[in-house]
């Protein structure tokens, strides 16, 4: 895999008869440089290369998209929420379930993007674009799906605080209304953060493409041409951003849990939601990052130079702690609410564990805890990229039902037994795929647009990343950055 | 402007009404209902309730701001039956489905101390359905009262239900807005016009609500609670008298009698 270098190889050889174990540096990116012309070739390279493959998944997906996500909203809409399989008790169902969902996949970007650009861990450094992008994409499906909720969604405007000929102002105390003030922040937020790093790559393509794409990128590389005082000026513009979305993210996923846990309902009304949330987010955005590189890796030139063992190590390690500390919230949870004992809460427990959602309940915990726990300290399950993208699958699925679980499952026992119902989707299945088709389809648009890789920040880690030779071996060091 | 502040403090916690008792009230004796649905009959017709059909209403989408709730104990053929529980919005007086509505549709009424779902307001976010601990509320899931029940076998004209007994004094709600008992506010309303024109305050016992009038039993009492003489508050201190989830601090309005 790595690119081979005689003389290296030769000395690693000789090395090698004494340590076994010595590994060849350059199987890491950051010490596999390449010359800068070349690297930026290659990544203008994969953007512009289409198989017909790609053409014909487009193709699908765009047909997905207006029939399941246009046509069947729309259907939605004309005849009233009663084509879709919301009723009493489960008020809220599948529509909740993917907005739930959509926000957790986004935040996979922010903690890739931020949290790690913010504690320099250099592993992310090939692969914060494309987490980024599910931020953005994954927010507007988000978005959407909770306006597919709204039973009168033309008037979805009367949450916004705008002046109106009712005199009224919306109802802060309202936690719908802490989530749209949030949602709406970290959409632009997240959509700065994506386009600030993006601003070097942008210049880069412009300045190697011609044409349509040439104007495309002049418009948005905003005029940058590399100077000092630009690196500078965008430099902090970004660290200020990284510091910033920090706590929109775990506040944002905390907003989104207190939708259900300031309800006074069996089974939502937990204190321990927020961070519970916050955990599950990324837990599935963790598993949704594994996916996407598997995906682009396998499908896209030159990807495999920029994209390694080292990562998938890397991002199966994260997965493995963040699932670790799922589970810690997740049995703070259940166990916690079961020795309680609460009448209510005992029934809702019973249901979920021997009602007829109960496959759903134990896939939950099978999926999400037992086998990342199982899997993932191995580290060559780590390094296979289709056993991980196998494992962030499951995982995604696993917290699909979760979700599935705490909304229309857990809406169905309350304390007027006379109402119990199970809930069934309808058309949320079609609007369900429409969404994921979008989602899908905005990614594949986007990877033939912009970089999904960072040209720059590769090139700024491989400078600060060399090897030195000290006798006869090779020691990898870096240099302090800034 | 006042408008504002006073539904901004009003949606919170339904704070204004805490201290009070409540100005409306109701009774309902379990012991004497015989669970035979004639409050619910006489519900549909004066609160223009939709007609929701076979399907629908099997499915957990039945319209009905009161329903009759029967349960039982044991297993078949041993069954021993319990009384029927009349279920209705208890016009709380610390409601859960106020503070959670984003744009005010659900709010309290500071003259009448009721619970208001106002429909033009409501965009259909369904929370407060979700946090009412009674289930009482109901959505309009579809145009159920545009939508023709059958043809007419004869000519093929086309039946719509209910078209012909609309009571004008109360609106008709289109898909997407929730709904549920206003403890029929249009009867106080007329109500308290005719006592204002008369120069005095309404009488406890001037008017009753639907259910009350056609329930054949007289199971369901309605009338002022803060008047201390009225029928509604006497009976509403039965040492048996209970309020439903009482502990969720929700204040009903409405008490209930067993077992007396």
């Amino acid at each position: 895999m790595a690119v081979s270098s005689n003389y290296l190889h030769g000395a690693e050889k000789a090395h090698d008869e004494h340590h076994e174990e010595e590994e060849d540096p350059r199987q890491y990116l950051m010490y596999d440089p390449k010359p800068r012309g070349e690297m930026n070739a290659m990544v203008m390279e994969s953007m512009t290369t289409t198989s017909w493959k790609f053409w014909v998944v487009l193709g699908i997906l765009a047909f997905l998209v207006v029939t399941c996500f246009f046509y069947a909203w729309g259907y939605m809409i004309a005849e009233g929420l009663g084509v879709a399989g919301v009723m009493r008790p489960s008020y809220w169902g599948v529509f909740l379930v993917n907005t739930v969902f959509w926000i957790g996949i986004s935040h996979a970007g922010t903690f890739i993007s931020a949290i790690l650009r913010v504690f320099k861990a250099e592993f992310r450094r090939p692969f914060t674009r494309a987490a980024e992008l599910m931020t953005t994409f994954g927010l507007i499906q988000a978005g959407a799906s909770i306006f597919m909720h709204l039973g009168r969604v033309w008037l979805a405007y009367w949450m916004f605080p705008i002046p109106n000929e009712r005199q009224l102002w919306p109802n802060f105390h309202s936690p719908l209304m802490w989530d749209l003030g949030h949602n709406s922040t970290y959409v632009l937020g997240s959509t700065m953060y994506l386009f600030l790093p993006l601003i070097p790559d942008l210049a880069m393509a412009r300045d190697r493409s011609t044409g349509w794409r040439k104007t495309f990128y002049k418009v948005l590389a905003l005029g940058f041409r590399g100077t000092e005082g630009e690196w500078r000026h965008l430099t902090t513009a970004m660290n200020i951003f990284a510091f910033a979305i920090i706590p929109v993210m775990f506040s944002v996923h905390t907003i989104v849990s207190w939708d259900f846990a300031m309800a006074s309902r069996p089974g939502w009304s937990s204190t321990v939601f927020g961070p519970y949330f916050v955990l599950g987010a990324l837990h599935s955005g963790m598993g949704a990052v594994a996916i996407v590189l598997v995906i682009m890796r396998a499908t896209m030139k030159h990807m495999d130079y920029f994209i390694r063992k080292e990562h998938f190590d890397a991002l199966g390690k994260l997965m493995m702690i963040v699932s670790f500390a799922y589970a810690y919230f997740f049995f703070n949870d259940y166990i916690v609410q079961w020795y309680g004992g609460d009448k209510w809460t005992d029934t809702l427990l019973h249901w979920l564990e021997e009602g007829p959602m109960a496959w759903m309940f134990y896939q939950m915990v099978t999926f999400n805890i037992v086998i990342p726990f199982l899997t993932l300290w191995n580290k060559k399950i780590r390094t296979t990229p289709w056993l991980l993208a196998l494992i962030g699958l499951l995982i995604n699925v696993g917290m699909y039902w979760e979700r599935y679980i705490i909304i229309p499952v857990t809406l169905s026992i309350n304390r007027m037994p006379f109402t119990w119902k199970l809930y069934e989707p309808r058309v949320e299945i079609f609007l369900t795929i429409g969404t994921f088709s979008m989602f899908l389809l905005f990614y594949m648009i986007a990877s033939r647009l912009i970089p999904l890789i960072p040209v720059w920040e590769v090139q700024e880690g491989q400078m600060v990343h060399t090897l030195r030779k000290v006798g006869k071996a090779h020691v990898p060091t870096v240099s302090e950055f800034e | 402007m006042s408008t504002m502040t006073d539904l901004n403090t009003m949606g919170a916690k339904g704070a204004i009404a805490e201290e009070a008792k409540g100005k409306w009230g109701m009774v309902i004796d379990q012991d004497i209902c015989t669970g035979c649905q004639a409050c619910v009959a006489a519900c549909a017709m004066e609160n223009n309730l939709s007609f929701v059909m076979e399907e629908d209403a099997g499915y957990g989408r039945s319209q009905q701001w009161i329903r009759i709730e029967r349960f039982w104990e044991g297993e078949y053929p041993e069954v021993k039956a319990t009384p029927f529980q009349p279920m209705l919005c208890q016009q709380c007086g610390s409601a859960p489905c106020e503070p959670v509505c984003p744009v005010f549709a659900s709010v309290h009424s500071a003259a009448q101390d009721l619970n208001l779902q106002v429909y033009n307001r409501c965009i259909g976010t369904r929370y407060c359905a979700n946090n009412c601990p009674y289930q009482v509320r109901q959505f309009n899931w579809r145009d159920y009262h545009i939508e023709p029940f059958h043809a007419n076998e004869e000519n093929g004209q086309l039946v719509f239900n209910l078209h012909n007994q609309f009571n004008p004094d109360v609106t008709v709600r289109r898909r997407g807005v929730m709904e549920k008992c206003t403890f029929c506010i249009q009867r106080i309303h007329k109500a308290e016009d005719k006592a204002k024109s008369e120069g005095r305050e309404v009488e406890d016992g001037e008017f009753t609500t639907a259910c009350a009038q056609a329930c054949p039993t007289n199971a369901i009492t309605f009338g002022l609670l803060d008047n201390s003489e009225s029928l509604v508050s006497q009976l509403s201190q039965r040492s048996h008298g209970y309020h439903h989830l009482e502990e969720l601090n929700t204040q009903p309005r409405i008490t209930y009698l067993k077992e007396g």
